[in-house]
C-alpha cells in the first residue's frame, strides 16, 4: 500500500515537472514573438492628428479623388471591407484616385493594436489617426447626416462630395468612384 | 380548398411585402425631437417581460442602446451605472436595450448579456431587441446610443438624443455631461437647451 502511494507521488511529480517545462517552453516562445512583433512595429509610422489637424484631408483641391474611410480595428464591418478599399486603391492609382485609411482607434491602443495590424494586414493605403474625443464637434463637420457609426466613407473630388454611413463591396465602392470619374 | 389556396397566397403575399418593408425602413427615419415614442414588450435578462408602461411612477426614461462588444459601449457602461443610481429616484430610470443580432455578435447574446450585467453589477433592466424591432422605430444606430424620454399626457415624448457626454476616453475629463444636463433641465420644468449631439461608436448589427 505504501509502496502504491509512493509510485502515485513520484510520478505525480514527474507528471508536474513535465507540465512546467511545457509551459516555459511555451513562454519563451511567446516572447519571442512578441518581441519580433515590436520590432516589425517600429518601422510603422502613424501620423496622429486631432480634427483640427485632420481637415485638410477632407477639403483638398488638387483635382484627385479622395476616398477618406473612417474604421477601428475593433470594428468588424471596417476590417471586413478594408480590402475592397487596399484594392481601390491599387487599381485606381493610376486614374488619380486616393484611398485614405482614418483609424478611430483608441490611442493607448495604437502601439498594441493598431500598428502590428497594419504591418500584419500590409496595408498600402495611407492610414492616419483621428483621434479627438470631442466627438459631437466634429462629427457634424465631417457629414451632418453622420449619427457616428463606423464605418463611414467619405468621397470628394474638389467640391463634389458624397457620404456614405454603410458598409461597401468592392462593386458598390467602385460604382461610386466612376461617378466621380466621369 | 380554393379558399385555403387564396388564404395561402394572401398570406405569403402579405409576408413578403412587410419582409421588405422591414429590410428598407432606414434607421435613420427614426424618432425626432418631440415625437411620442411607442412602447414596447423587450425581455429582461432575468426573464421577465419589460415594457415603458410597467412604469406608472416615474417622470421619464433614460433609454440606452448598448451592449457588450462594442468597446464604446464598454468605456461608458460605468457612466450609465451612474446616470440610473443618481437619477432613477428622481424619476428617470435607465433602461438599457441591446439591440445587435446575436448570430453576429455572439458576445451579445442573452447568456453573455446576463453575464455582463452580473459583472459590472447593473442597477437597471438590460433588454434584448431580438427581433429587432424597437432601435429601427428609435432610429437607433449605433451602440452606446441615448435617448431622453419624458412622460407627458400624451406619451413618452422623445427630449434628447445622442450621447451621454463629450469625452469617451476620460470620464473625469468630461466638460459637458449631455445626458445630465438635458435630464436636469426636464426636472426643472425647463427646456433643453441640446437636444441632439453626435458620437462615434459601433453599427448595430443587423
Amino acid at each position: 500500500m505504501k509502496l502504491k502511494v509512493l509510485i502515485i507521488a513520484i510520478l505525480l511529480t514527474f507528471g508536474c515537472v513535465n507540465k512546467n517545462k511545457k509551459t516555459e517552453v511555451a513562454i519563451e516562445i511567446s516572447k519571442m514573438k512578441v518581441a519580433t512583433h515590436h520590432n516589425n512595429i517600429k518601422n510603422v509610422d502613424l501620423e496622429i492628428y486631432d480634427y483640427a489637424g485632420f481637415e485638410k484631408f477632407l477639403n483638398k483641391q488638387d483635382d484627385k479623388i479622395y476616398v477618406i474611410n473612417f474604421w477601428a480595428t475593433w470594428c468588424a464591418p471596417c476590417v471586413k471591407e478594408l480590402p475592397y478599399f487596399e484594392k481601390l486603391n491599387e487599381s485606381y492609382k493610376s486614374k488619380n484616385v486616393e484611398v485614405i485609411l482614418v483609424s478611430l482607434d483608441f490611442p493607448h491602443l495604437y502601439e498594441k493594436k493598431l500598428k502590428p495590424f497594419i504591418k500584419e494586414k500590409q496595408l498600402k493605403s495611407k492610414v492616419i489617426a483621428l483621434d479627438d474625443a470631442d466627438m459631437n464637434s466634429w462629427i457634424p463637420k465631417v457629414d451632418k447626416s453622420w449619427s457616428g457609426s463606423i464605418p463611414a466613407t467619405v468621397i470628394y473630388k474638389n467640391n463634389e462630395r458624397k457620404f456614405f454611413e454603410q458598409s461597401f463591396t468592392y462593386k458598390e465602392l467602385e460604382t461610386e468612384i466612376k461617378h466621380f470619374l466621369n | 380548398m380554393k379558399k385555403t389556396i387564396k388564404l395561402i397566397s394572401v398570406l405569403t403575399i402579405v409576408i413578403c411585402v412587410s419582409a421588405f418593408t422591414i429590410v428598407n425602413s432606414n434607421p435613420s427615419n427614426g424618432y425626432k425631437i418631440g415625437d411620442v415614442a411607442e412602447d414596447f414588450l423587450l425581455k429582461n435578462i432575468d426573464g421577465n417581460m419589460v415594457a415603458l408602461s410597467d412604469y406608472k411612477d416615474v417622470k421619464g426614461f433614460i433609454i440606452t442602446f448598448t451592449c457588450n462588444t462594442c468597446p464604446y459601449a464598454v468605456m461608458y457602461e460605468d457612466r450609465i451605472i451612474d446616470l440610473n443610481n443618481k437619477y432613477a429616484s428622481k424619476g428617470y430610470p435607465v433602461i438599457a436595450i441591446m439591440p445587435n443580432d446575436t448570430d453576429i455578435k455572439p458576445g451579445d447574446n442573452f447568456q453573455a448579456m446576463k453575464a455582463r450585467a452580473e459583472s459590472k453589477g447593473f442597477t437597471f433592466p438590460y433588454l434584448i431587441d431580438e427581433a429587432q424591432s424597437v432601435y429601427p422605430k428609435f432610429g437607433a444606430t449605433k451602440t452606446p446610443h441615448i435617448f431622453i424620454l419624458q412622460k407627458t399626457l400624451k406619451g413618452n415624448v422623445v427630449k434628447y438624443i445622442g450621447a451621454i457626454d463629450d469625452n469617451y476616453k476620460d470620464a473625469s475629463a468630461v466638460n459637458t455631461k449631455y445626458a445630465e444636463n438635458a435630464i436636469n433641465a426636464l426636472l426643472e420644468g425647463k427646456e433643453v437647451k441640446q437636444t441632439e449631439t453626435k458620437a462615434i461608436g459601433c453599427s448595430i448589427k443587423a
